[in-house]
């Protein structure tokens, strides 16, 4: 199906796409055009972030909307990032459907307060009679030195806090219906990009769709390990199991696409058929969402395993500036292989 | 007692103030009185002494105004038009209160009325004031929102970014500051460099005025203005209410009782009640009576009575509920 499809270069993609005459678009251009629609078809709509009606257009994703709808519904706002985010969730709870914008992930803790004591809660803390259609598009960073306070992803710490959802987009088809899904959702959602998916290829359709969240996907069959792949990752995570089948491994991939609610159906009965799980985050170790997903096979199926499981995932320390330390810093593919390789010949 | 200043405004609306300073006063003062029993689990902080904020600013609000609490919010729910039956059943933990049973006394919420709820994070609820006056701003109308906070919300910087936002954009937004001048036991100016919080609206060329909130009508006349202001699109202003609060930061006992502060301070205040002052003025006014006034409290009485006996016989929720509303599952 074109929709579950991860192209990994752009010319299998065009090749693809045209034999079935189906547009293809990038990341960046699938968030621009839901943004899009979903302010055409809603009035409720709107977009606030420090310089989303700027040149640059967040990395392209709200270019030329400010121009379209306005200033007034494509909202540059001033660096106070708790406030503004108090500030949506007052809109919010009165009628309107706000988006809010932060160009690195790193922002996110200045409004710790706002999302976890408020947007999270304020919908039980009422018994209901209030709640917070919210969308949080944070975009994780990385590379050219951005360093320890421009690269980071903070999906685990959300995870842990109830009345937040947390969505993790990886391909183009997903970005655009998980945003119109989170939209219409009612709920504070926590919506995290990769800036290294952002140009990324794939199908897309040109209407409006919904891509339900906690729905996982299968992103590549296989019979001997499962690797559960988040966000950048599931990329890398293809890679690696083209690699793995040269040396007659077979993979399976699975994109979760939301961390809350995580789709453990999906996740456990891969493992299930696989019996040997690595999990590849962009983020570091301890407290980690790959954390949660072993916790959950445990307490269900402890005994599914032939093999230990493996993480891939940041290390513990800060993320570092110089070239060679972020290249000894970030796991890949190749990574991703040696883990699975371990665990395959292990067993 | 000071001298009875001439009653300057009508008087309905006298009349008005002083039964809904009353309703608030008596509706704390029950609490007090059953707060040792201890079946009421919840933690109070009461608003007895600062009533002429609430009910002065309140009454120049419409119900289709919003509102915006905080941890001593009793008042403010109660001048705005919520019920007394579901806030108490609220406070008892009762599947009628206001937030069934999810809130307690720091989190009441009345939507039907405008008021969009109570944070007990100090300065929490300031933002969604100012998010409420951006909403009516973008629908339209000439609706406004009030944000109610302490003057220790004036130390967090959610403050000072609200203030900053909200002039930006000319928002319909009222910031009533009830300046009581402690935060639990520590003093204003052990936390800041002056008293005068006023001050912070200076950078931001926002409207301001410093309001002796004992006297209620010095209250409901700033608040007029400022209401004034905001529903012809004139932007929001800052109103620092000086009060004084006479019970603990949280409890029904007093700060004396607990050696948090002189007793004299207290007693200096007292002498200074808002709902007295008023009370003795519309005497001298003639616009009541003794019989009336007297009337009047046991009326309250009668009402915040039942509305007590409500909330005890109110059930439970069930022991399941404890999972619901985590999130909206549509309406
Ligand atoms: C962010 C935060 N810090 C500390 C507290 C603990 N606390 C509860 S009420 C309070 C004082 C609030 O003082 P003020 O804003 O003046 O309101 P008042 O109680 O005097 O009405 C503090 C510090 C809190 N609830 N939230
Ligand atoms: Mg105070």
């Amino acid at each position: 199906m074109p929709w579950t499809k991860v192209y990994l270069n752009v010319e299998e993609m065009a090749d693809t796409l045209q034999k079935e005459g189906l547009r293809g678009i990038s990341y960046h251009e699938a968030i621009l055009e839901a943004q899009a629609q979903a302010m055409e078809s809603d009035d409720r709509v709107f977009i606030m972030g420090e310089g989303v009606d700027d040149p640059g257009g967040i990395f392209g994703t709200t270019l030329g909307l400010a121009e379209r709808f306005g200033k007034d519904r494509v909202m540059d706002i001033p660096v106070a990032e708790n406030a503004m985010t108090g500030i949506a969730i007052g809109a919010a709870t009165v009628g309107m459907k706000p988006v809010f914008v932060h160009m690195r992930n790193d922002f996110l803790p200045m409004c710790m307060d706002q999302l976890v004591n408020h947007a999270a809660k304020l919908c039980y803390m009422t018994g209901g009679r209030l709640h917070v259609p919210l969308v949080v598009r944070a975009i994780i960073g990385r590379g050219w030195g951005s360093a320890a306070q421009h690269a980071q992803a903070f999906h685990a710490l959300f995870m842990h806090i109830p009345g937040l959802k947390v969505v993790m987009p990886s391909t183009p088809y997903d970005a655009k219906g998980l945003f119109l899904a989170a939209l219409d959702d009612g709920n504070p959602v926590m919506f995290i990009e990769h800036r290294w998916t952002f140009n990324a290829v794939g199908y897309v359709p040109e209407e409006m769709y919904r891509v339900p969240l906690g729905e996982g996907i299968i992103r590549r069959e296989g019979e001997d390990v499962t690797i559960v792949a988040l966000s950048q990752q599931v990329y890398e995570a293809m890679k690696a199991a083209a690699i793995l089948e040269a040396d007659g491994i077979s993979v399976e991939v699975v994109d979760p696409r939301t961390l809350k609610p995580l789709d453990e159906e999906l996740i456990l009965s891969s493992v299930s058929k696989t019996r040997r799980l690595v999990i590849a985050d962009v983020a570091h170790r301890t407290g980690s969402v790959g954390a949660e997903i072993v916790c959950r096979i445990a307490e269900t199926s402890a005994d599914i395993l032939v093999a230990p499981i493996r993480r891939v995932c940041f290390p513990d320390t800060p993320i570092p500036a110089s070239p060679v330390l972020e290249e000894a810093f970030y796991p890949g593919a190749d990574d991703i292989v040696e883990a699975v390789r371990e665990i395959v010949k292990g067993s | 007692m000071p001298e009875a200043t001439a009653l300057d405004i009508p008087a309905d609306i006298a009349i008005r103030l002083s039964r809904t300073m009353m309703l608030i006063r008596q509706f704390e003062e029950k609490i007090v009185d059953v707060y040792g029993v201890q079946d009421m689990k919840t933690p109070v902080h009461l608003c007895i002494g600062q009533e002429a904020i609430a009910a002065g600013v309140c009454e120049n609000l419409r119900t289709d105004d919003y509102i915006l609490t905080t941890h001593r919010g009793h008042g403010h729910c109660l001048a705005k038009g919520a019920s007394p039956r579901e806030l108490y059943a609220e406070f008892y933990g009762r599947r009628q209160g206001c937030a069934r049973g999810k809130g307690g006394s720091m989190h009441p919420v009345a939507p039907e009325c405008g008021v969009l709820g109570a944070s007990a994070i100090v300065g929490g609820s300031l933002p969604h004031a100012v998010g409420a006056a951006l909403a009516i701003k973008m629908q339209g109308g000439d609706r406004v929102a009030v944000a109610f906070f302490g003057d220790g919300a004036t130390d967090e910087g959610v403050f000072h970014e609200s203030l900053n936002f909200a002039a930006l954009k000319t928002l319909p937004v009222i910031f009533v500051c009830e300046n009581n001048f402690y935060a639990v036991s520590s003093p204003i100016l052990a936390r800041r460099c002056n008293d005068n919080i006023v001050l912070h609206a200076q950078p931001y060329d926002m409207p301001n005025e410093q309001v002796d909130s004992m006297d209620v009508l010095k209250v409901y006349h700033a608040a007029h203005r400022a209401v004034a202001r905001a529903r012809a699109g004139e932007g929001p202003t800052l109103l620092e209410c000086r009060t004084y609060r006479w019970k603990g930061h949280v409890g029904p006992e007093a700060d004396h009782e607990k050696g948090c502060r002189p007793k004299e301070e207290l007693e200096d205040w007292m002498q200074r009640c808002p709902v007295e002052y008023l009370n003795q003025l519309l005497l001298a006014e003639g616009i009541i009576t003794e019989e009336a006034l007297a009337e009047s409290t046991r009326e309250i009485e009668r009402e915040l009575d039942d509305a007590l006996e409500f909330a005890r016989q109110c059930p439970f929720p069930d022991p399941r509920e404890v999972l619901e509303n985590v999130y909206y599952t549509g309406a």
